[in-house]
């Protein structure tokens, strides 16, 4: 065996790789929340649209995008080994169980961890496959008068199906016709069920932050006095709070102005 | 809590198993006017006397020093190691800990890596094999050196002693969700590393430990802190973050080989 293979089949190194994908996935939420908070901009989902585009269009963020999903993929898998191999260190149970003193969070990590992988199955179906590899989603045209600058949007249909983006002039009016995925969430988060399930994962994702990226730190060997405060912070707030929160408004925000309509 | 006679009345439901290939159950016994000033080993002491009164098999469990020291006691008493009280070994907990009229459960440390010898008794060889692949430190033979030879700082020789003092009970196995060893082998490893005499082989020594620990299949940490809480000796989870970053620091880090051997297991 070779010395790294032999590093990361160990249990300290199986360790080392759920800690080191599990915050790659966390940086990888600041980003997503940070860009899906166009989704509150009042355009007609013009900036959204466009990011969307931007996204699934600029190579180098097909790349990271290509090693985020190997990132869930690993984490996963390796929760699965770490788990069933956990399982097997105590063939027999015990008839009492256990009383000891420990967070909800870091006895249910498994149980949090598959809520959020069945909840990624039916995020990434309904929004990432439908719009690359569809047809299902519409197209919208935002023109806009660049003297006045006031936008006018209409649905558009392409003259081919895999159609992604223009960006022409007629004149003073600048005419964009782009895939429409904003549709698509409004259609989506207006359904009560589907935006229940979306605020169950988040408060999954928050217990399971609020161990997990504290915990990422512990494996690697990071328990200073002078900074495991920090990170503990930061676990705690940003990614327990703030993070599930930020996200967990979308759908609902959505939901309630479907209501008004 | 007693009654009014100043004794105690218990149900215990304790586990017996004639071997470890043998399935064991749960047998019920009553405990009798038991002095609330007894140790947890001294109510079972009077219970297997009437056990054996009975000519019948008394319960066995592992004891030795009683006084907390040896870390030969162990019990997994109504889902906790040790039972209910903080930082003390089963041989310490007085029955004032308990109620009159009560039902204890009595089960041995479950984990695959500590198969049952007999009722209530473990095999912990597992630790024994885990502290011989490197739970020691080279010393040159000849005269005895001088106490305080080498200047070791008060905070260093503190926290080294604090992982030192891991009696090896095997409670932190028993209490982890995992049955994980990673408590009690980072304290042993933890011990040696942060002192100047343990640095010769402290490379070498976290990769076989790790090794063998891993050999004897015990499952691995996820950072819960069961064992830290159920620890008698209150050894801390950060004994676990030393031994990671060792651990990394010499696999990826550094070049120091390992030729592991595993001693059985
Ligand atoms: S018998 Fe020695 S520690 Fe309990």
């Amino acid at each position: 065996m070779s010395e790294l293979k032999q590093t990361f089949n160990s249990s300290l190194g199986k360790k080392l790789i759920m800690a080191l994908t599990g915050l790659f996935l966390c940086v990888f939420l600041i980003v997503h929340l940070g860009g899906n908070l166009l989704l509150f901009k009042h355009d007609n989902g013009y900036s959204f649209n466009m990011y969307a585009n931007f996204l699934t269009h600029f190579p180098p963020i097909e790349v990271i995008a290509y090693i985020l999903y190997l990132c869930i993929i690993v984490h996963a898998i390796y929760a699965y080994i770490l788990t069933t191999n956990n399982r097997h260190a105590r063939p027999v149970d015990y008839a009492v169980h256990t009383k000891s003193p420990v967070s909800f969070s870091s006895k249910n990590m498994g149980l949090l961890g598959s809520i959020l992988l069945v909840f990624i199955v039916i995020h990434m179906g309904d929004f990432w496959y439908k719009y690359k590899f569809t047809h299902s989603v519409g197209y919208k045209e935002y023109r806009t008068n660049l003297l006045t600058n006031q936008t006018t949007v209409t649905d558009f249909t392409p003259q081919t199906a895999d159609f992604e983006h223009s960006q022409s002039f007629d004149g003073d009016t600048e005419i964009i016709r782009v895939k429409d995925l904003h549709s698509r969430i409004v259609a989506s988060f207006s359904i009560w069920w589907y935006v229940l399930i979306y605020v169950i994962s988040m408060v999954a994702l928050s217990f399971h932050l609020v161990h997990g990226f504290q915990s990422a730190f512990h494996t690697f060997g990071w328990v200073h006095r002078k900074y495991k405060p920090i990170y503990e912070f930061i676990g705690t707030w940003l990614f327990a709070v703030i993070i599930p929160l930020g996200f967990a408004a979308m759908p609902i925000v959505y939901f309630i102005q479907s209501l008004n309509k | 809590m007693s009654n009014a006679n100043g004794t105690m009345n218990l149900t215990l439901k304790v586990w017996r198993q004639p071997n470890a290939q043998t399935a064991g159950k749960f047998e019920t016994y009553k405990a009798e006017n038991i002095s609330p000033d007894m140790s947890f080993l001294e109510m079972l002491d009077v219970v297997n006397e009437s056990i054996i009164h009975t000519k019948q098999d008394p319960i066995h469990f592992d004891h030795d020093c009683r006084e907390g020291i040896c870390g030969m006691c162990s019990l997994y008493i109504n889902g906790r190691p040790h039972g209910p009280k903080r930082a003390i070994t089963t041989c310490q907990l007085h029955m004032r800990s308990f109620t009159d009229g009560e039902t204890i459960t009595i089960e041995p440390w479950r984990a695959k890596a500590f198969p049952v010898i007999k009722d209530l008794a473990v095999d912990r060889s597992a630790f024994d094999r885990i502290q011989q692949a490197g739970g020691y430190i080279s010393v040159n033979t000849g005269g005895v050196p001088d106490a305080n030879e080498i200047p070791i700082p008060k905070v260093i020789a503190d926290e080294a002693f604090n992982s030192a003092t891991c009696i090896q009970c095997g409670a932190c196995v028993a209490a982890c969700k995992n049955a994980s060893a990673m408590l009690f082998t980072s304290a042993k490893i933890t011990q040696l590393a942060l002192l100047p005499q343990g640095q010769p082989e402290r490379y070498r020594r976290v990769q076989s430990m790790v090794a063998q620990m891993d050999a004897e299949g015990f499952g691995s940490c996820t950072n819960t802190g069961a064992c830290e809480a159920e620890c008698p000796k209150e050894i801390t989870l950060t004994n676990i973050a030393h031994m990671n970053f060792d651990f990394f620091s010499a696999k990826l880090f550094r070049e120091e080989e390992v030729h592991a051997e595993n001693h059985g297991g």
